[in-house]
């Protein structure tokens, strides 16, 4: 017995599990790196190759040829693609995205700006998510083929076929405008703008840190219905994903054993069937949680929430292709970041898998 | 040759075409017994008829302007009220959805082969080929599609063809994933092996035999994808970047109707419920199709 936990000093260096470990982390980090590479390689063709001339966009079609070339020479046009790709990436890496033409600042200071707001609105939006979809695709797969099940799955379905942006105006006319439980668009009511110090960034955070009570419940009044419509569109995944975990888990032999002896029923579905399915859960969490934060373009435009989806469709109509490939790219970093992220935590956290 | 069940349900078909008219003939009673099929089918099969008899179904032309009688509320003249330019929005529904059958049929005309043949080849030849096809669909499939999309759009400017196009570049990833997959599965069987010793070429086995096999999974994910698609497509709508005025494209039509959501609610509500309808169709279809067409996924929902 004592073998399965031998010492493995006597293994050969490729063998020791230290070792696989450090492999299999650095296997993940080039791939990680890789992954950032395709992105940037799709935001460089986008912005670069894509326009018929970037040139022009600049200078206008008035130019001089001299003003012309030297402005082509000046953006580093007229040296070979991959060498303007790599001076590309080197600019990204020291956080250089260009200026904004709408807003005259760096896109990377705009960013830094804006990214709190909708980390706010995602979180909380991922929250209710999971508070109400877990115990839904619980309560469906223990239910299968009742009607509760078939309510739950066409309400899924519904998740999946209206459309953010329509299902935010509804939401909008209806209980801000004809009910008036909660405050309309924006984070706070304008007379509230500005009053408390940014210090994260998160104004239900930053309120409470000033004290500001009032502040903070107004904030939660603008927030709670742009987050609930983000976390309706979150707990349609996590629901369906939780009920179709449970099923596989409610079928093996261990519950029906569970059962025979008398357990209770809720006992069963929460402990037996419900701990194993944790650590997929958590995957399937991380990617609804990246899914957020790009849903949450359609739904801020329509709350006027200024965070990076309000800024990237606010540069799109304005053309501003700088801040729009910069808010791509923090977008884009983000989500393949959480997906990798909760990959891998899957793996360290399922013994089977190892 | 007569058209009875005892025909196309037999056992042994002595023609090719008895053999296929009978797989049809189970496919189709198996659907009839799923009610959310059937369900989606009806939707889907409306909104091509529809599409096709817009202007013997719309009331009104759809962009024909009547400022007189801007922004009225539904009534029996006009079943989903008028908009801000005295247009009858449901002539502008109705006509809209040709321009969502147009783009979910484009895309899907683009994105499906382009990941069939690429995932078909990734599978089969395995190795290095497989290793970079697989490396880059797996890059593009980690990008947030939406994003993505609407970065296409930014560069190749606002408009419907453009939509579509970008929409296709971030659709194609995982249709090469499955067909890919499904290629692997039999890639190794008995019945390429003897093709291959037939003398038959890598292509010729790919296009011929390989890509055949992997249509029923393919048509079970494009239409499972349509919802996404419209979705997206109305998305791009609304925030100005597909369809351009005047065309009554849902999405667009909502956007419209924004400025009005307060007091003239159904400008903004009633395309929406097309939008909803018709995703609804295609998903329910999708999920019916899937139980029929995959019996890998049997009893699964």
């Amino acid at each position: 017995m004592s073998k399965i936990g031998a010492n493995t000093q006597n293994l050969p260096l490729l063998d020791q599990p230290i070792f696989k470990k450090i492999m299999a982390l650095i296997q993940f980090l080039f791939v990680l790196v890789l992954t950032f590479l395709g992105l940037l390689a799709i935001t460089f063709f986008i912005g670069r190759v894509i326009p018929i001339d970037p040139v022009l966009a600049v200078v206008g079609d008035r130019a001089t040829q001299e003003i012309y070339d030297a402005t082509r020479t000046a953006m580093g046009l007229d040296r070979p693609l991959f060498v303007q790709f790599f001076a590309y990436v080197g600019d990204v890496f020291t956080g250089d995205l260009g200026k904004s033409v709408s807003t005259g600042r760096f896109v990377a200071d705009d960013l830094m700006r804006v990214f709190p707001a909708t980390l706010e609105m995602a979180t909380l939006g991922i929250f209710i998510g999971v508070v109400l979809g877990v115990p839904m695709g619980v309560y469906s797969a223990a239910k299968e083929g009742k009607w509760l099940d078939q309510v739950f799955r066409v309400l899924g379905l519904v998740g999946y076929s209206v459309p953010a942006f329509w299902i935010g105006l509804v939401g909008l006319a209806l209980f801000y405008g004809h009910l008036g439980w909660v405050a309309g668009p924006g984070r706070v009511d304008i007379f509230y703008e500005g009053l408390v110090e940014p210090r994260t960034g998160l104004m239900l955070v930053d309120s409470l840190l000033a004290g500001e009570w009032e502040i903070f419940w107004n904030a939660i009044s603008h927030i709670t219905l742009p987050a609930a419509i983000l976390g309706f569109f979150s707990l349609a995944y996590i629901a369906r994903m939780t009920r179709s975990f449970m099923l596989e888990q409610l079928n093996q032999e261990f519950v029906t054993t569970a059962r025979v002896k008398g357990v209770p029923e809720h006992v069963v579905l929460w402990k037996h069937a419900f701990l194993p399915i944790r650590v997929p859960l958590i995957t399937v969490i991380g990617l609804s949680y990246a899914g957020l934060l790009e849903g949450s373009v359609m739904i801020e435009t329509v709350f006027s929430w200024p965070g990076i989806g309000n800024y990237l469709t606010v540069a799109l109509l304005n053309a501003d292709m700088n801040a729009v490939l910069g808010a791509t790219l923090v977008v884009g970093a983000v989500f393949i970041l959480i997906n990798k992220l909760s990959d891998v935590l899957y793996r360290v956290l399922d013994p089977r898998s190892r | 040759m007569k058209l009875s069940s005892e025909w196309l349900l037999t056992d042994s078909p002595e023609t090719k075409g008895q053999a296929l008219a009978g797989r049809a003939w189970r496919m189709w009673l198996a659907l009839l017994g799923n009610p959310l099929a059937i369900t989606g089918l009806v939707i889907v099969v409306a909104l091509v008829l529809v599409s096709a008899f817009a202007p013997w179904i719309a009331p009104y032309s759809p962009i024909g302007q009547d400022l007189e009688n801007r922004l009225l509320p539904p009534s029996w003249a006009h079943w989903m009220g008028t908009d801000e330019l005295g247009r009858d929005i449901f002539s502008r529904v109705v006509y809209g959805s040709r321009l969502t059958l147009m783009i979910v049929l484009l895309v899907a005309a683009i994105s499906a082969p382009v990941g069939l043949i690429l995932g078909a080849i990734s599978g089969y030849f395995g190795g290095w080929v497989d290793k970079f096809i697989m490396g880059v669909t797996d890059i593009f499939l980690s990008m947030p599609k939406l994003i993505m999309a609407l970065a296409f759009v930014a560069a190749l400017g606002p408009g419907i063809e453009n939509a579509i196009i970008a929409i296709a570049i971030t659709a194609w990833p995982a249709y090469a994933r499955i067909a890919r997959a499904e290629t692997l599965t039999f890639r190794k069987a008995e019945f390429i092996d003897a093709i291959k010793l037939q003398g038959a070429s890598p292509w010729r086995i790919i296009f011929n035999h390989v890509l055949p096999l992997c249509t029923s999974s393919m048509i079970v994910r494009v239409t499972l994808d349509m919802a996404g698609i419209i979705l997206t497509a109305a998305g791009l709508g609304f925030l100005g970047l597909g369809a351009q005025p005047p065309l009554p494209e849902w999405g667009a039509m909502i956007s419209r109707g924004r400025n009005f959501i307060l007091d003239q609610w159904w400008v903004a509500t009633m395309p929406g419920f097309a939008i909803i309808v018709v995703s609804l169709g295609f998903c329910f279809l999708g999920d019916g199709l899937r139980d029929i067409l995959d019996p890998k996924n049997e009893g699964k929902s």
